[in-house]
């Protein structure tokens, strides 16, 4: 390439630049207050959804979310470089002794773990919590096992190995999932126990929702557990699970929804909702929160984000069931509503 | 007289700032190098401190690695890191010395510059492609081919026994490979290029073949160079993260067999960092990159004196 070339290409490069650092410019013209927030991945879809609707609402403030994992917003939260943050498990004691101020837990939409397989013709498993921890134990290794075939008399299972794959990543998904172990199985409890990464007994780990749905894809007898909504949005086939009241229920967002009027839900919101009582709630579900300090250092800024959370409550929740989240039942978001008025700014 | 004048002028005598600065301009540049190392380094040995605090030492031979207790060892990690990363290079090497050859030696033009373009090309591949085409394509293909295969005929050796689930350290040295294939080739290739012809002719001209011309006359030389082409190699093979995370199976255990799933340092920093919500658990994740610096530090110091070893005896016969 000769010298003139790329001089010409860099002239034209240069003003491209040039160009758009001036679009930028008559952008910010217009005065917006920018609310920063970090945090979980799994509602990242419907927060993105909501923060782009309230944009409609009030063009004067811009909310501004990255999902970046739920213990980096926890951290950041913690430390006060974003105005808030987001989870998809409840903060610990330790981590909010830690914090300058009161944080509330704000649980906005509930999601599901669906049990997925690679069986021939793709049928409708039925499991149980024993079952379940069983086969994620290592203690079930065959498909054809009578825990197995007892729960579902119709269907000839294989004499195939099953193969475990999780999650290798951090994830709340693995939270709600060995939540829902650790309530069901005294060895899940004892032996691996709750958290967002913990120690697999068996099988292998793949990343991410599509990791663990390739692994899966690409192995005849593999048995893992993903997202509800990447389930649906993605056409796998999945169990029905028997709940605590010794039904076999499907994921659903009706189920889920169900799964959250039937918990028992604290005052400080931090709550577990795997395994409730309620006949139609499927037991494999977990909430995700947004954490906010209830006394805000920036007035402007708390005003808006109460202004926006309100929305969230009474608007922001009808968006959730498109999306394949579960919203919150009117008792509990009522609740909700009721400590969102009592952050202070 | 004023021609004179203006002579005198320019031959004033030169001043050595110029030189000074441009001196110092690159030292400071080049001390940048060693600067981010130590940076990176300390910044890592911070972050690391809850868990030097309470492991010590065995942290390096501990092999449990359990969030929900607390219980933090690197052991698995290091292994698999080092089985996956040796084991590519292995077979990258003579592929890669050997398409050096072919393309410096013996391949016609026509064939060369396509040759040498598309393997650029594949040296840009983002890794995340490879790896998910390694899920999708490779890891299927060498479970039900090759995989199989070599546990029909070689099923007895222990590296060879047990499941195969198609993830595992084995498919992670296969991806590995192909991402240091290229940089390996090229540098070898640059290596194998700067040696003279004269010194290629002269061979011919006592009546070597081409094998003995680029054994004796090309190769012998330039070991040195291949030799550094490998290391930088390895070094890329080591902290390589999202392929291997995507075929190796995420299990942090230690086993004999090369079809079991296995676990990088690189990789579990990756998979574990955002949701690590306790410090201690963040802490244990720092100090697994900083085991990350120091193995990647102290291969290339032991790749350094082998190849010195290899070499200083031959020089010392030359003279």
């Amino acid at each position: 390439m000769s010298k003139m070339k790329i001089r010409r290409i860099l002239i034209r490069f240069l003003g491209l630049v040039a160009a758009l650092a001036l679009l930028a410019g008559a952008g910010r013209v217009r005065a917006q207050l920018l609310v920063n927030g970090a945090g979980a991945t799994f509602p990242y879809p419907i927060y993105s959804k909501w923060f782009d609707e309230y944009s409609k609402v009030d063009p004067s403030v811009r909310f501004n979310y990255q999902s970046i994992g739920s213990g980096a917003g926890q951290k950041q939260i913690l430390e006060g470089t974003v105005d808030f943050g987001a989870s998809d498990g409840p903060m610990s004691d330790h981590n909010l002794a830690k914090a300058p101020g009161k944080i509330l837990h704000v649980p906005t939409v509930a999601g599901a773990d669906v049990v997925t397989y690679n069986l021939p013709g793709a049928p409708r498993l039925r499991l149980d919590g024993p079952s379940i921890a069983g086969i994620f134990l290592g203690n079930i290794t065959k498909w054809n096992d009578p825990r197995l075939t007892g729960l579902n008399p119709g269907l000839a299972l294989p004499d195939a190995d099953i193969l475990v794959v999780h999650r290798a990543d951090g994830s709340g998904t693995t939270y709600i999932f060995a939540d829902y172990l650790s309530s069901v199985s005294q060895e899940w409890a004892a032996k691996v126990g709750r958290g967002t990464a913990v120690k697999w007994p068996a099988g292998l780990g793949a990343k991410g929702n599509e990791g663990v749905t390739g692994q899966i894809k690409q192995m005849p007898g593999a048995i893992g557990y993903v997202e509800l909504v990447y389930a649906m949005q993605n056409h796998l086939p999945y169990a029905s699970v028997k709940n605590a009241a010794e039904n076999f229920i499907a994921p659903s967002v009706e189920s889920v929804t169900a799964a959250l009027a039937a918990a028992t839900i604290p005052d400080d919101f931090r709550f577990s909702m795997v395994n409730p009582p309620g006949p139609y709630a499927y037991p494999i579900a977990g909430a995700t929160w947004l954490l906010v300090y209830q006394q805000q250092r920036n007035a402007e800024k708390g005003r808006k984000m109460v202004e926006f959370l309100n929305w969230a409550m009474k608007e922001g929740e009808n968006m959730a069931p498109q999306l394949d989240y579960a919203p919150l039942p009117p008792a509990l978001s009522k609740r909700v509503l009721a400590e969102i008025g009592g952050i202070r700014y | 007289m004023n021609a004179a004048a203006k002579i005198s002028i320019v031959l004033a005598p030169p001043s050595k700032a110029g030189d000074t600065a441009f001196k110092l301009l690159t030292w400071s540049m080049a001390m940048m190098v060693f600067v981010m190392v130590a940076l990176v380094g300390w910044e890592l040995w911070q972050g690391s401190e809850l868990s030097l605090q309470k492991f010590g030492w065995r942290f390096l031979l501990h092999s449990d690695w359990d969030p929900v207790n607390g219980n933090f060892g690197a052991l698995p990690f290091v292994f698999g890191t080092f089985v996956s990363s040796v084991l590519g290079l292995l077979i990258a090497l003579p592929l890669s010395l050997a398409t050096a050859i072919y393309l410096t030696e013996l391949a016609p033009g026509w064939v060369r510059q396509p040759a040498i373009t598309l393997m650029e090309m594949l040296a840009a591949i983002p890794s995340v492609i490879l790896g998910l085409w390694g899920i999708f394509v490779l890891v299927p293909w060498l479970r039900d081919h090759p995989f199989a295969l070599l546990q029909k005929v070689f099923g007895f050796l222990p590296i060879f026994g047990g499941h195969i689930y198609g993830a595992s350290v084995l498919s992670a040295a296969v991806i590995i490979a192909i991402m240091i294939v290229p940089i390996i080739t090229s540098i070898s290739r640059e290596v194998l290029r700067a040696v003279p012809d004269s010194q290629r002719e002269a061979a011919f001209a006592l009546g070597a073949t081409r094998w003995e011309v680029t054994r004796l006359a090309v190769l012998k030389g330039s070991m040195r160079g291949i030799f550094g082409a490998a290391m930088l190699g390895l070094g890329r093979a080591l902290g390589e993260t999202m392929a291997v995370t995507m075929v190796i199976g995420n299990s942090p255990d230690i086993s004999a067999s090369l079809f079991a799933p296995g676990y990088t340092l690189a990789s579990a920093i990756a998979n574990e960092f955002t949701e690590a919500t306790d410090d201690l658990y963040r802490s244990a994740l720092f100090e697994l990159g900083l085991v990350l610096l120091l193995v990647t530090i102290v291969t290339n110091i032991l790749a350094h004196l082998l190849v010195g070893a290899v070499n200083a005896p031959k020089h010392a016969a030359h003279a």
